[in-house]
């Protein structure tokens, strides 16, 4: 059986996706390899149950995303954290200074042009959100840290091939943060 | 002629035998022999502070480690640079100065040309452990030329000394402390209305992070001259054949 | 003045003393003062004046006697009495010779102030702080006058050499060997002679304490230094919190210019020597010795790395010699008495005594002086009376926020630098603070670490953040909200914080935090895994889920 492989995408731009695609005609090697289970590019609702390998895109931001999060930890062998949002939190932290309150005012009432309004929460609303957006591994142990913004395709590449072939991998050298 | 007074010293750093004049710092000699140290409040050129702590050296029969910056060459001495006790630290170091303000690579100035996403590359930070602490802090754009942005500052001091050691100025300085410091212009005022200030922009330049910038370099700074757009439509009428 | 000046005025002085029949000392020092002493020193002498006894009874204002927790404390002769007020001086004027009444009355012979053996101490409560008069009939200067006359500042230094005295302000450094370097140091004609009197730790009133009460001795002792290693300025660097200290300092300075005991060619003999006195501002930092003389140059209080040491380069890039002022208020008795007397006293490695501020969960909390050796347990249950309402020892914490905390099971363990850095924490400047087991360890430890967080100068990365990160998960740890993986952390960031800081701060900030991981790191497990507070000190939050978010 081919290792089971997800990706997920929580408080992120879909940039760290974007790049993921990058790999162009590698994704065709990639795909003889592995068998991607669960992701935002393909019409799977609930996340599997043992996955090998778990890419996760974005920051923690919501109690939906923490929940997720949980979830996904419980569920996959190999974590990583992929991109600069699920390392460091980076864009998605720059409301920590913030009030939530105050953030959805600026985003539902200030900024917005039709029915302005404070959102509502839970089933039938928005996520709420959390204090403040923190990295993946504030919550959940993280196996692996593949930073960037967004990680460039050649480190994506790279990383996935080495987990796949059972090595643990070192991508310092192709990326860094913000790249 | 040689300077007869100049005293030569011979010493070993990470198994290498090297010689040097005496006055010399161990980062002097150690760079001499290609041998990296990261630094971060050291330039050169500057006065030397030990501040930043990320170029401790072990220095055999030394009990404590030794700001290579600082610390001064000697006869027969075994320094090492580099081993899993420093890296740890230094590490360790790095992910503090991240987690300590908001360091937002991917959206800042100086990202690709600063020196803390550098050192952190090469040191192999691929993530911060502490968590961040997220301060409030202010924006000052009240210069005419350059932003002073708190959120990428790591109080190396370079600024404050640049100014204060070449410029002459001494514009700049620090207030409050631990984790309150905070460089400052002047009396603590806005950049803009400092009357020391020479606009020299040594301090812009010495800054290892986006802290000090040029105005118009961020990315949501690039104005877009819209003028020409009402020509867009007679240069298509153009028939350029 | 000359030696036979000196010696001729205190003999005038100790005649005129001697003339009255009974004395009563009022402790005038801050502890006292603040329970209203200086109104039952007014009552006592009102009471004496009103019944023609001035000249056969003295009421004088005196130095710290020690037992701060029953102040105001007064001394009638060799009986000591308690929580004096105004109201109380009818009675103990007419009991006079007799024993106090018994509601007051404490006796000399009570292990507090019986198994105190007093060098530094010796004029506390005892002369008048605000007299020179009284500090010269108590041999005051003599050993000044007589160094000058009579000992090269080779033969002094000797003498301090022999005496074993080890700095007093926490790191034990042999003051000769500190003294020698200074003397042999090449300084262009210019030196300079530094008291720390910086004292910041929580819970320490020793420095204080000792300038309070006897100010002269800490001059004399800085002038017989700054003869031995060639300076002639002098600076008292105290920190501004301490306003009754600097005045009685700077009154017993003019006096001491205006007897020619400080200035130039004290004593008649070629040597000057000045003080002034410097006010800190109220940073921590700034007892560390690089960051002291930066504060008196008028920069930013912040340490810079050593070496170069003071000794080579100080204060104005010159040779500067920094004591404490336990270590300074030593000098003159090892000059009068000799080195030898001295070395006597304590331990092998660890000579004379040790002025120990004795606070917390305590029964007699207060200044004490003891010889090295003495064991904690003398120390905290016999001179300090033990635990009080019944409670029961749980930990000495010594040596301030740079010291640890020492548990029960050594308690036999004499008090010395050796075995106190044995066991993890310091001797520092004599801080101590008793802990019932009503404390939690977690929580003393979160306190001192805020301590060192919020008095971190922000100079060197390691100490800023670092501190701040140890703060930020020993308050995750109090309530509660820890993993495993915290306690790591902090494990981590102390070792780090302890190697990699450019001072002693950051150096020592770990300590508490270690000491306590070392002695009761079940506590910070019950914490952690149990999310319990052992002692019932800390609120763990009720639902982690909600702090998450």
């Amino acid at each position: 059986m081919k290792p089971r492989v997800a990706t997920i995408w929580l408080e992120g731009c879909s940039g760290c996706h974007m790049s993921f695609l990058d790999m162009d005609e590698r994704l065709v090697e990639l795909a003889n390899k592995m068998d991607v289970v669960y992701s935002p590019l393909m019409d799977i609702k609930e996340f599997p149950e043992d996955v090998d390998v778990t890419l996760i895109e974005g920051a923690i931001n919501t109690e939906e995303d923490l929940h997720k999060v949980r979830k996904i930890r419980s569920r996959t062998k190999l974590l990583v954290s992929f991109g600069d949002c699920a390392v460091t939190a980076n864009v998605p932290s720059m409301r920590n200074e913030f009030a939530p309150k105050d953030v959805l005012h600026r985003a539902y009432v200030e900024n917005a042009t039709l029915n302005p309004g404070a959102p509502t929460f839970g089933e039938d609303g928005v996520p709420r959100l959390l204090n403040r957006a923190r990295p993946v591994h504030e919550f959940v142990h993280v196996d692996l840290f593949l930073p960037g913004c967004p990680p460039p395709a050649d480190a994506i590449y790279y990383v996935i091939t080495e987990l796949l072939a059972g090595n643990m991998p070192d991508p310092g050298a192709l990326t860094r943060f913000g790249r | 002629m040689a300077n007869q007074n100049v005293k030569i010293v011979t010493l070993v750093i990470d198994g290498k035998d090297v010689s040097a004049q005496q006055g010399q710092t161990i980062m002097q000699v150690a760079r001499e022999a290609g041998i990296y140290i990261p630094y971060m409040c050291h330039v050169e050129g500057l006065s030397n502070i030990g501040a930043c702590r990320l170029c401790l050296v072990e220095v055999q029969g030394q009990r404590r480690l030794l700001p290579a910056c600082t610390t001064e060459v000697a006869e027969g001495m075994v320094v090492t640079t580099n081993n899993e006790r420093l890296r740890k630290y230094r590490q360790m170091i790095v992910e503090m100065m991240f987690a300590e303000r908001n360091h937002v690579c991917a959206v800042c100035v100086s990202n690709g040309h600063c020196e803390l996403q550098r050192v952190a590359q090469k040191l192999g930070v691929t993530h911060v452990r502490m968590p961040y602490l997220h301060p409030k802090l202010p924006f000052d754009a009240s210069h005419e030329r350059f932003i002073l942005d708190h959120d990428r500052c790591i109080l190396c001091t370079r600024c404050v000394r640049v100014c204060d050691e070449i410029e002459g100025a001494h514009t700049w300085d620090v207030r409050g402390r631990g984790t309150e410091s905070r460089v400052i212009i002047d009396l603590d005022q806005p950049w803009g209305t400092s009357e020391s200030c020479t606009g020299c922009g040594k301090c812009v330049n010495v800054c290892p992070t986006g802290a000090l910038a040029e105005k118009g370099r961020a990315t949501a700074e690039m104005t877009k001259k819209r003028q020409f757009l009402p020509y867009l439509t007679i240069m298509r009428e153009e028939d350029w054949a | 003045m000359t030696l036979e000046e000196l010696l001729q005025r205190a003999a005038e002085e100790r005649e005129k003393q001697a003339a009255f029949r009974h004395t009563i000392r009022v402790c005038v020092a801050a502890g006292c003062l603040s329970a209203g002493s200086d109104k039952v020193k007014a009552a006592l002498q009102a009471e004496v004046e009103a019944r023609g006894l001035k000249h056969t009874c003295q009421v004088k204002g005196v130095g710290c006697l020690g037992l701060c927790s029953v102040g105001p404390l007064i001394a009638v002769d060799d009986a000591y009495c308690r929580n004096v007020t105004p109201e109380d001086a009818g009675g103990i004027i007419d009991r006079l010779g007799d024993r106090p009444a018994e509601r007051l009355y404490l006796s000399a012979e009570m292990p507090f102030f019986a198994r105190q053996q007093k060098i530094v101490l010796e004029n506390s409560g005892r002369i008048d702080p605000e007299r020179i008069e009284d500090y010269i009939a108590a041999d005051g200067y003599q050993a000044l006058l007589y160094a000058l006359h009579e000992m090269t500042p080779a033969e002094v230094i000797r003498e301090v050499t022999e005496s074993g005295l080890r700095g007093r302000g926490g790191a034990g450094y042999p003051t000769g060997l500190k003294w020698s370097t200074v003397a042999k140091a090449d300084g262009g004609g210019q030196k300079y002679v530094i008291c720390n009197a910086d004292e910041g730790d929580p819970g320490a009133f020793m420095d204080r304490s000792v300038l309070e009460s006897d100010p002269h001795r800490v001059i004399e002792g800085m002038a017989i230094a700054g003869y031995a290693v060639g300076a002639n300025r002098g600076f008292i660097y105290v920190r501004a919190e301490y306003p009754l200290a600097i005045q009685r300092l700077r009154a017993a300075i003019r006096q001491a210019e205006r007897a020619g005991l400080l200035g130039n060619e004290i004593g008649g003999t070629t040597f000057d020597f000045s003080i002034a006195v410097r006010l800190g501002a109220g940073a921590f930092v700034c007892g560390e010795e690089t960051a002291l003389m930066a504060s008196i140059e008028g920069k930013r209080g912040q340490p810079r790395p050593r070496p170069p040491y003071p000794a080579e380069s100080g204060l104005y890039g010159k040779p500067t010699l920094i004591n404490n002022v336990e270590t300074f208020a030593n000098i003159a008795p090892i000059i009068r008495k000799g080195g030898a007397w001295f070395a006597a006293i304590g331990t092998e490695k660890s000579k004379g005594t040790k002025v120990f501020a004795l606070a917390g969960d305590v029964q007699n909390t207060g200044l004490v002086e003891v010889p090295m050796g003495l064991t904690l347990r003398d120390v905290v249950f016999d001179i300090g009376g033990g635990i009080p309402n019944g409670g029961r020892f749980k930990a000495v914490q010594t040596g301030g926020p740079s010291g640890g905390c020492v548990p029960e099971q050594y308690l036999d363990m004499p008090v010395d630098y050796e075995s106190l850095t044995k066991l993890g924490s310091i001797m520092g400047s004599g801080g101590m603070i008793v802990m019932a087991d009503t404390a939690c360890m977690v929580d003393v430890a979160r306190y001192f670490m805020e301590f060192c967080m919020t008095e971190s100068c922000g100079k060197c990365v390691p100490c800023r953040v670092g501190t701040a990160q140890m703060y930020g998960l020993l308050t995750r740890i109090t309530k509660g909200l820890a993993t495993a993986e915290d306690l790591q952390l902090l494990e981590d960031l102390c070792d780090m914080v302890r190697n990699t800081s450019l001072c002693g701060l950051g150096q020592s900030a770990p300590n508490p935090v270690s000491s306590t991981l070392r002695y009761f790191r079940d506590e910070y497990l019950a914490h952690i895994a149990g999310r319990t507070c052992p002692a019932g000190k800390c609120e763990m939050v009720a639902d982690p889920e909600k702090e998450v978010a």
